[in-house]
């Protein structure tokens, strides 16, 4: 059994060190971030949206419910920003702070948190690219969502990271914005214009055109089939080869490289060929450069309301889990006469202060709908449907199922599950989100759109391995911590609703389970774990 | 091994005592007992993912550059033959419609099994729900207690409901004829009594905050739907260990086997439609070979699903539909395999009125240069469809407003009376 101890030994070690280092962790209390400088603070821009909705509220008559305790917003900012409820470390630092602007100080602190970072660059992968396997080797997911990553850490322009994206050249591998390119190569090793032509409008301009491919637009007469179609020109050079994904050179190339449409079952050569053109304002485009540059240039001009307005849109979507606009992707043509609305007053504070995403998420977690409470007394079906449209109500939404997962595994332990866990814990963490969103059902490129429950959803929290592991009493779990470091039972019940639900226990609550815990505690505990976690609090945004 | 009904009953009689809001009643089960026409009609998918080769299965072309190793075999069915490696299907084949002249347009795994799982071409922006959803949709069944789209051994992560929302995707079965995961509480009956009294309490709170938006989650309805599923006597349906050893034997005792078999369990309690997966099909490397076995696995599994529902009247009342998301080219590659092929593909339907040893379509022995042109007698997918989801008396032409406000149709084309018996 000697090769037993030889593999056992590194596993007892990293068991070890990870006990050890968990102990450590206990002593480093989380300190308060420190104040917002002046030139970052976004109290006009706040004020505006607020008078917004306040002017908006009166005209729909409808009455805003009271507003949401600073430690629910702090549930709802922890799931849009970490896909996961706050630690229990977290709460308990949170609620010690005591300094002014507390809300928007911890935001700028979890902005620069590498959980941000990952979480926020899969959300934004899944709108540029869908969820699909993609092209066999070519198609790097990972190092697309790495790439989002670091550059939502850093707080880049989005702006300029549009540009990369659309115009990107070389490999997939060491220049990962490419891959926005390589998931359009077809099994005939040509790149499918069409597709990048709808996905760039989607993603950046926040309009489904793709229908124009084969007609005009149904609803929205701005865009017709030959719109669509010089879209998908620009795309025309793109090519990807062992070089990675390169332009041919139009003027160089011993036949002009042009697109050219055919229709089904007709020879190439039988095509005609479309100009790349734009189907507004082309005064936007610069004269030189290559096809797909200056495509960028004039999604990201500065005058193009539609490219911050979609960001608006989807950034409020990703912050509360309905877009202002739904679905995210198909804004109505902004009219030039009307009036600014929430995402015009989003969108130009954007553009103002350099394009970066920090500024739209900040702005939305501190305005007045997302701080109102989602407990509406409202009894009738209608008037209640016009409170959540009007954002006088916070909306509840289901969470997604990386919330969930995400959520459960931090339920399960008092610490944050960060980037100075343990590398133990953070591979336990990767491999459990894959395996439960594989069980649960992924919510997909669509994942704003509102989406049912399902009975296996159920089963697998109620009976699946995930819960079972995360409310277990045992060496390093949360529950287990839970019962030694609480001095007594209600606190031990008070931490465990922390944990789950990031509030403390009602009154009817905390009685029943203190009945509970008089039999036989670690049961008793588990028991209430299970009940948190199947419980619709915790798998509802509220 | 103790049983899990007599526990289940056990745990309905102590939990119905105690008053939670998360037990309903058990509904009466009669859907089993009905035969013939007279029992709700349901629909069985053999799906067989990766592309199976029309010429090495249903449409052979022996003797011909393209046909390969693959010989002709004489069928139950006057002037139908089909691959020598299929004899077990070769007995039933006066009880299917072979079509060989399904096409597609779409030559990759994920497209093209969009497309033949929902007979619509697949969009960027707008997901379409598989034949088995739109189904499971239409014909609700009251007395049904265990999800009514069931995929077994599925292999396809794509979620099945599409436009019609996450409530009618399928529920999965991974390792078909074993304890099906999640469906038995973690803790003794007692236990989990008390757990789902802590849930009512921690749920009434939150409920009693938000009364009207709480209700409209329907998140407690969906607990008290799993809760009556654990306790469901339904559930006997995902066992096999009652079934006698010859009739698993002749199944096969592989997965694809057990999984037919618990189809047909499934069937007969009421679930409208059943999936169950053969992996395996994509030979780009050494296609015969790969065939030979895929072969082996299916051939005893489906002729005996058909035979079996054959001696208990259901195939009236079940339509058994095989069909993969392409066929396979007819050049064979310098890897001795066959490469994706939408161009022209095979599927074989039995029950439920169609066709009954008949064929239509024909492909032709040549391989094609450029584009392929259409098989002899092309039938589509959406007209299939269509005339599936006639025959279980659902109205494919009816429209649904979907999600982003455009109107689509169950299905794109109209039934056929050519595929059904009545038309013949």
């Amino acid at each position: 059994m000697r090769w037993l101890t030889w593999i056992s030994l590194p596993v007892l070690g990293l068991l070890l060190s990870a006990v050890v280092q968990t102990a450590g962790s206990v002593e480093t209390p989380l300190s308060a971030p420190p104040a917002v400088p002046a030139s970052q603070r976004l109290d006009a821009a706040v004020e505006r949206l607020n008078q917004y909705f306040q002017q908006r509220w009166q005209q729909a008559g409808v009455q805003p419910v009271a507003q949401a305790d600073e430690l629910t917003v702090f549930r709802r900012v922890s799931l849009a920003l970490f896909g996961c409820v706050p630690a229990l470390a977290e709460i308990k630092a949170f609620e010690q702070d005591l300094q002014p602007d507390r809300l928007d100080r911890w935001i700028v602190r979890m902005l620069q948190d590498e959980r941000f970072g990952r979480y926020f660059a899969d959300r934004l992968a899944r709108s540029l690219t869908g969820v699909e396997q993609g092209p066999l080797f070519i198609f790097r997911r990972d190092r697309l969502r790495d790439w989002l990553a670091e550059q939502v850490l850093a707080d880049a322009s989005w702006a300029r990271m549009t540009r990369d994206l659309i115009a990107a050249e070389g490999l997939w591998t060491d220049q990962p914005a490419a891959n926005f390119i390589t998931i359009a190569r077809m099994e005939n090793e040509e790149i499918d214009e069409t597709k990048l032509a709808g996905r760039t409008v989607r993603a950046f301009l926040g309009q489904r055109i793709d229908c124009a491919q084969c007609h005009d637009h149904p609803f929205d007469p701005q865009w017709k089939q030959p719109h669509f179609e010089g879209l998908a020109a620009w795309y025309c050079q793109a090519t990807v080869s062992l070089a990675g994904v390169t332009d041919f050179d139009r003027d160089k190339a011993e036949q002009p490289v042009v697109y050219r449409i055919t229709e089904p079952g007709r020879d190439s050569e039988s095509g005609r060929t479309v100009d790349p053109a734009v189907p507004f304002n082309a005064e936007w485009l610069p004269a030189t450069g290559s096809l797909r540059s200056r495509l960028a240039a004039w999604v990201t001009h500065p005058k193009n309301r539609r490219f911050e307005r979609a960001i608006a849109n989807r950034i409020w979507g990703l912050m509360i889990g309905r877009p202002l606009q739904d679905p995210v992707d198909d804004l109505p043509h902004p009219e030039d006469s009307a009036a600014p609305d929430a995402l015009d007053l989003l969108g130009s504070e954007f553009r103002n202060r350099g394009e970066r995403l920090s500024v739209l998420i900040r702005l939305i977690a501190l305005s007045q709908p997302f701080n109102l409470s989602s407990e509406s007394s409202e009894q009738d079906v209608l008037l209640l449907k016009q409170q959540q449209q009007h954002w006088a109500v916070f909306p509840l939404v289901r969470l997604r199922p990386e919330q969930v997962i995400g959520s459960l595994f931090q339920a399960g332990r008092v610490r944050m599950v960060d980037q100075n866990s343990h590398p133990l814990i953070r591979f336990q963490k990767l491999t459990s989100e894959n395996d439960f969103i594989q069980e649960y059902g992924d919510a997909g490129e669509d994942e704003l759109n509102p989406q049912s429950g399902t009975i296996t959803q159920s089963l697998l929290k109620m009976n699946g391995r995930f819960t079972a592991e995360s409310l277990k009493v045992d060496l390093l779990s949360g529950p287990a911590e839970v019962l030694q470091l609480s001095p007594d039972d209600a606190t031990v019940i008070e931490n465990s609703f922390l944990m789950c639900l990031t509030r403390r226990p009602a009154a009817a609550e905390q009685q029943y389970f203190l009945e509970q815990l008089k039999n036989n505690r670690s049961q008793a505990v588990e028991d209430l774990f299970w009940a948190l976690f199947n419980s619709p609090e915790f798998s509802w945004n509220h | 091994m103790e049983s899990l009904m007599t526990d289940r009953r056990g745990m309905l009689q102590r939990l119905g005592t105690s008053g939670l809001s998360f037990l309903l009643p058990c509904m009466p089960q009669a859907a089993a007992n009905r035969r013939g026409n007279d029992r709700p009609a349901s629909l069985i998918v053999l799906w067989m993912n990766g592309g199976m080769s029309q010429l090495e299965t249903w449409d052979p072309h022996p003797g011909t550059v393209s046909g390969g190793l693959t010989k002709a075999i004489a069928t139950s069915a006057p002037d139908v033959q089909i691959s020598h490696l299929l004899p077990g299907m070769a007995q039933q084949m006066h009880e299917c419609l072979l079509i060989r002249s399904l096409h597609s347009k779409e030559g990759d795994h994920e497209k093209g099994a969009a497309f033949v799982r929902t007979g619509y071409n697949p969009e960027p922006t707008l997901a379409y729900p598989t034949l088995g959803s739109v189904i499971a949709r239409q014909l609700p069944q009251a007395t049904l207690q265990i999800p009514p789209y069931i995929l077994l051994n599925p292999r396809i992560p794509v979620p099945e409901g599409g436009y019609l929302g996450n409530e009618w995707n399928a529920f999965r079965v991974f390792r078909p004829g074993e304890q099906v995961a999640n469906l038995t509480a973690t803790v003794p009956d007692e236990r989990l009594q008390r757990r789902l009294q802590g849930l009512d309490v921690v749920g009434q709170e939150f409920a009693r905050r938000r009364p009207l938006a709480e209700q409209l989650t329907l998140q407690q309805d969906l607990t008290r739907r799993a809760v009556q599923m654990m306790q469901s006597e339904q559930l006997a349906a995902f066992r096999i260990d009652d079934e006698p050893a010859t009739l698993q034997d002749s199944y096969g005792r592989t997965d694809f086997g057990r999984g037919c078999l618990v189809a047909r369990r499934l069937v007969e309690t009421g679930v409208r439609v059943v999936e169950v997966t053969l992996p395996g099909f994509d030979t780009h490397i050494s296609n015969h070979e790969g065939h030979i076995t895929q072969c082996r696995i299916l051939d005893p599994a489906m002729s005996t699903l058909l035979q079996d529902l054959r001696q208990r009247d259901l195939l009236q009342s079940v339509i058994v539909l095989c069909i993969s998301e392409f066929g396979r080219t007819p050049r064979i590659n310098p890897a001795d395999g066959r490469d994706h092929w939408p161009g022209w593909f095979s599927c074989v339907v039995a029950g439920g009125g169609f066709r009954r040893g008949a064929v239509l379509g024909a492909t032709p022995a040549e391989i094609p240069v450029g584009n392929p042109p259409l098989p002899q007698d092309p039938i589509s997918i959406p007209e299939v469809y269509a005339t599936i989801l006639s025959q279980l008396g659902i109205d494919g032409s009816q429209e649904i407003i979907t999600p982003v406000g455009r109107p689509i149709r169950f299905a794109s084309a109209a039934p056929s009376l050519r595929l059904l018996q009545s038309g013949s």
